[in-house]
């Protein structure tokens, strides 16, 4: 798959000194669904800014379609809509002159049928008339999104797109951006919500402090840095780790009434075998077996905690 | 060019002032129909006759002017202001429109405006007074030249804005005084020649005073170094429009 977003050495350091982003370098492919994670503050918005246009990089480069985002912006802007993180919307618009709006400034000529098409999927058409302070949140942030449709985009930036809606709304909003994926729409989304980011992306990118930290697949991500823990409840709590379980690895927990194997990252799949069997051996009597994946939610900790 | 945006731009900004077009042209016309009642029949019983033309039709090109000025001002800067207070501003930013589209898209729209409000004082004047316009033509022209112009001015106003006590200073605080002091409802003439020196400090008179010429043929300053005066304002005001699109000041981070 080609790029259809390259990123090159892109730093920003705003007026007041501040570096929001380090010297950033990501290829995003065509037709895939990015997630990009981070903490607050981390350079997911400028980022997004910088790539739709409104910041402008310190230095490095941005392509969008192999186009420089600087230089050839009408170009980049056209291939691209843009959910921001707020909702912001002008509050006295009727919704359908907003999305019309929308795609007007984007230079494209009136289509009326595909804009009702656009309000329908996203299940506003009955709002079409309304004005958007009437609408819910959840109905202002699908506004938003048909916004950023409106033009027919090859690539879609959702800023943080969940944030504040319920829970019935975000699959909803999920489901929407997975049909959005079919028809072959690049898409890249900055969330806090891990959940989010496993439920629907293919590649995983985490920013903190400016910097990309890693962009990997999300299986592989999972793969590579995800841990299983293998839990047994002991009828009779041990006073100690008899030598034999403690020579394949195991720990004592909860004051002796649990014993722990951890495996994963591509090792000690192969002695779980071994460690009931020397269990068996032991004689000790087991309640309980429970296994634990660490999520995404882990991996992202584990990443972010380990900087300074 | 993209055409389909400043259309999208100029329409949009069209559609907001018709939702408030009623109180925008009812208040400018009762305004001008009180001073046609207070300087028009109360000071007007007094002094008869300004060069030659009654006092009543003398000062009309003067309330036309003010209305105009404040006006565009007035639309041009919220026109932009507002985007950029709600945050909406992301979207023409991330628009493929260039800063000279957006200017013509804003600027047309809150001078279109003014345009027809001064056209509607007009009208009402003509209720109060007897008018003659010796030159229509340079009269629509120095309307719109003004109306441009200070929508121009209006929208540098909005983007430099941070709050709405900035966004009010101008239109609020120096277009009247300069409207008042700039010979809309004397001649500056009657003036001692300190304050007539002072007076053509004043850019107002230079608007006035080509635009009542162009109704009566009397003026303050020859109407050649009013359209002269204008086009300097124009310049102006395109240069700084230069300068903010070249920064990006105040828009683009």
């Amino acid at each position: 798959m080609s790029s259809i977003v390259s990123i090159q050495k892109l730093t920003k350091t705003y007026a007041n000194g501040f570096s929001a982003l380090k010297g950033v370098d990501l290829e995003i492919r065509e037709g895939e669904i990015l997630a990009l994670l981070g903490p607050n503050g981390a350079g997911k918005t400028t980022l997004i800014s910088i790539i739709c246009g409104i910041s402008m990089p310190t230095s490095g480069a941005v392509l969008v379609g192999g186009h420089d985002v600087v230089k050839e912006f009408r170009k980049t802007r056209a291939l691209i809509g843009l959910v921001p993180q707020e909702l912001t919307t002008d509050q006295f618009e009727t919704v359908w002159n907003t999305v019309t709006f929308s795609r007007g400034v984007h230079g494209a000529k009136a289509n009326p049928a595909l804009i009702e098409q656009i309000l329908k999927d996203l299940t506003l058409w009955d709002k079409r008339d309304a004005k958007l302070r009437e609408l819910s949140g959840g109905m202002k942030r699908r506004v938003l999104i048909a916004k950023a449709l409106a033009h027919e985009p090859r690539i879609l930036f959702l800023d943080e797109p969940t944030a504040g809606v319920d829970v019935e709304l975000r699959r909803g909003m999920w489901a929407a951006i997975g049909r959005l994926r079919e028809t072959g729409v690049t898409v890249i989304l900055t969330t806090h919500y891990i959940e989010e980011a496993e439920e629907m992306a293919d590649r995983i990118g985490v920013i903190s402090g400016g910097e990309l930290l890693l962009v990997e697949e999300k299986r592989a991500l999972m793969q590579k840095l995800g841990r299983k823990q293998l839990r047994l409840e002991l009828k009779e709590p041990l006073e100690s780790l008899p030598p034999t379980l403690a020579a394949l690895g195991l720990t004592l927990a909860d004051g002796g009434r649990g014993l722990v194997h951890e495996y994963g990252n591509g090792a000690g799949e192969g002695r779980i075998g071994a460690v009931l069997a020397a269990i068996e051996a032991e004689g000790l009597a087991i309640s309980d077996v429970a296994t634990r994946q660490s999520s995404l939610e882990d991996i992202f900790v584990s990443l972010v905690g380990e900087r300074p | 060019m993209n055409i389909e945006a400043i259309k999208a731009i100029y329409f949009f900004e069209m559609a907001r002032m018709k939702r408030t077009l009623l109180q925008s042209v009812i208040s400018p016309v009762i305004t001008t129909s009180l001073y046609f009642i207070v300087f028009g029949t109360a000071i007007g019983s007094r002094i008869n006759e300004v060069g030659g033309v009654s006092y009543g039709a003398f000062i009309t090109p003067g309330l036309i002017m003010l209305t105009l000025l404040s006006q565009c001002i007035g639309n041009a800067s919220i026109g932009i202001y507002f985007p950029k207070f709600t945050g909406t501003i992301y979207e023409i930013l991330s628009a493929p429109v260039s800063m000279a589209e957006i200017v013509i898209g804003y600027v047309g729209a809150a001078a279109t405006k003014g345009l027809i409000i001064g056209l509607i004082i007009l009208a009402t004047a003509s209720l109060f007074v007897d008018l003659t316009i010796a030159h229509p033509v340079m009269m629509l022209l120095f309307m719109v030249l003004t109306a441009v112009t200070f929508s121009m001015f209006g929208f540098i106003i909005g983007i430099w804005a941070d709050n709405f006590e900035q966004l009010n200073l101008v239109p609020m605080l120096v277009v009247p005084p300069l409207t008042f002091l700039g010979g809309s409802f004397y001649s500056i003439d009657m003036l001692p020649p300190f304050w007539q020196a002072v007076s053509h400090l004043n850019p107002v008179l230079y608007l006035v005073s080509g635009f009542r010429w162009s109704f009566y043929e009397i003026s303050d300053v020859n109407p050649l170094i009013s359209v002269a005066m204008i086009a300097v304002f124009l310049s102006a005001c395109l240069g700084v429009l230069a300068w903010i699109f070249k920064t990006g000041y105040r828009l683009r981070k």
